[in-house]
């Protein structure tokens, strides 16, 4: 029997400033588990997950199909692709420093759908006791804490994660792994990361991206197992473990 | 002391009349990235409505509750033309700075010349209520009434803006998109009805200016928008853009430097000192006093 997948991306070009980002990406996010999105530095991880969310600056150009199910989501405003179950936790946090951690998670509540603090305060006591602390006062781990919690505080069909453990601490990176794994064992999760560890624990399936193109997919084992393979694609000559 | 206390309050009211125009610019400016150059146009729309709604608006006249009708009016017609000028001429426009600046300058000189055609050139005399003509001593100063009109009415503006970001929805919004326009989208909140609803706020802030700059001046002119507007630009960048406590601090920093200045220098070299202010922020803080924080 053939799984539909959650997410299909079919021949996506990205081109800004000049620049031509992607050039006819195609992949597929399998309905469960996380299929992780890797390549070296600049090959258009960020790029493809912005452009999947509609998020191409308005002087960059996007061509190709992005699906989820069998609706389209070129040319959808990010909002309603949002609001439709597209869950987004951007790369570097993005947390609204000004505003305290309750404030960050009511900005995420949903007209229409109850927000599920329980289920945020649950995976992240922290947030609940910082609730009155200024977002740009936590340190990094909490900023990311805080930042999937925003993402959690509804229900979406497909996370799209991008390098949640940059700049953590060790401490924290596995953290925020065991974090994922829970989530992702209900939600399906796009991931962009670069630890090679946290990819092991998590991933299901893997993309990887080389100069703008899909140099690899298939079952993540096997990409991990191959070292010539990971060394190839993604200079690195064997999986660093932090947990 | 009579006169420092009257240069202080005719300041502190000449820095009221700044903030009204400047804290809309700055919302604007600080969540939707709009340098609006039209914004002066709301301040003559809500001066010219509430002059033309005094004498012609059924319940509506100069005096009394009459004359607050009548700047209701013209308050409202300020926030309706604000947004008109969002939806219809900004909203294509995002992202493309220049068009935007060419826009809505065209849009300030087009105004300014509407209201020429329909109204004329010269000055007309504002409808000014009974109270705002007199004068109230303080510490021995006679200060008079517009200009303590201004600062209360500047000081009401600043708490109903700061009570709106603290406690509502859309003021969380609009906060969060100072810091990051792009995130709030990404957490599915279609940002641009709050553009629309700064571009309101700031559009009635802007005719209460006017209406209220009437009675301090005692006419109404087409050309009025644009001079306060200039200054309303310098207290934004003071400020900080998109900061409303920022915009507070700026204006009135702005207003009691002019004041004292053209007192005992010369006349003129208020202006010139206000400038020079902007100039020294500018290379000392270039972010403005409260940086690019909506501030609640």
């Amino acid at each position: 029997m053939t799984v539909e997948p959650v997410l299909t991306v079919e021949d996506l070009s990205v081109r800004i400033a000049g620049l031509h980002i992607l050039q006819g990406v195609s992949f597929t996010v399998a309905p469960t588990g996380v299929t992780v999105l890797l390549g070296r530095n600049g090959v258009g991880k960020t790029t493809t997950l912005r452009a999947v969310l509609g998020l191409t600056p308005t002087q960059g150009e996007v061509r190709g199909t992005v699906r989820m199910g069998a609706r389209s989501l070129v040319d959808q405003p990010t909002h309603r692709l949002v609001r439709d179950g597209l869950g987004y936790v951007p790369e570097d946090r993005c947390v609204f420093a000004g505003l305290t951690v309750t404030e960050n998670l009511r900005l995420a509540e949903r007209r229409g759908s109850v927000p599920a603090y329980d289920r945020v305060y649950e995976l992240f006591p922290e947030l609940d006791r910082r609730g009155r602390q200024r977002a740009g006062s936590l340190s990094g781990g909490q900023q990311q804490m805080l930042a999937i919690g925003r993402v959690l505080l509804n229900d979406n069909r497909l996370l799209l994660v991008d390098e949640p453990t940059k700049g953590l601490a060790p401490k924290v990176v596995t953290e925020v792994a065991e974090v994922l794994e829970r989530v992702a064992a209900a939600v399906p999760v796009l991931l962009v990361e670069q630890n090679l560890a946290v990819v092991r624990r998590l991933a299901t399936d893997a993309v990887v991206l080389a100069a703008g193109r899909v140099a690899w997919t298939g079952p993540a084992r096997d990409l991990l197992l191959e070292t010539a393979l990971t060394k190839s694609l993604l200079g690195v000559g064997s999986v660093e473990v932090h947990s | 002391m009579g006169t420092i206390v009257l240069l202080t309050l005719t300041g502190l009211g000449l820095a009221a009349l700044y903030f009204l125009v400047a804290s809309g610019l700055a919302l604007v400016f600080g969540l939707a990235d709009v340098l609006n150059f039209a914004h002066g146009l709301f301040l003559g729309v809500g001066a010219y409505a509430t002059w033309w709604a005094a004498g012609n608006l059924p319940g509506a006249g100069p005096d009394g509750l009459g004359f607050v009708l009548a700047a209701a009016f013209g308050v409202v017609a300020g926030a309706v033309v604000a947004m008109l000028v969002e939806l219809v001429m900004i909203r294509p426009l995002y992202s493309r700075t220049i068009e935007q600046v060419l826009v809505t300058v065209g849009l300030s000189l087009a105004g300014v010349a509407l209201l020429q055609a329909t109204w004329g050139a010269d000055p007309r005399p504002f409808p000014r209520p009974e109270w705002t003509r007199g004068v109230t001593e303080i510490l021995g100063a006679k200060v008079p009434n517009s200009g303590l009109l201004l600062i209360l009415a500047a000081v009401v503006v600043l708490g109903g803006l700061l009570a709106f970001l603290r406690w509502t929805r859309y003021g969380l919004i609009i906060r969060a998109g100072v810091e990051n326009r792009e995130m709030v989208t990404a957490l599915g909140i279609d940002v641009r009805k709050a553009f629309t609803l700064v571009f309101a706020i700031g559009g009635a802030a802007a005719a209460l200016a006017g209406a209220l700059g009437g009675i301090y001046f005692g006419s109404v002119s087409p050309g009025q928008g644009g001079s306060l507007l200039i200054f309303a630009f310098i207290v934004v960048v003071i400020g900080g853009m998109g900061s409303v406590v920022g915009a507070a601090y700026a204006a009135v920093a702005v207003g009691l430097l002019q004041q004292f200045v053209n007192y005992y220098g010369t006349s003129g070299a208020g202006d010139i000192c206000v400038v020079a202010l902007l100039a020294v922020v500018l290379l000392l803080r270039p972010q403005g006093i409260a940086g690019k924080v909506a501030t609640a």
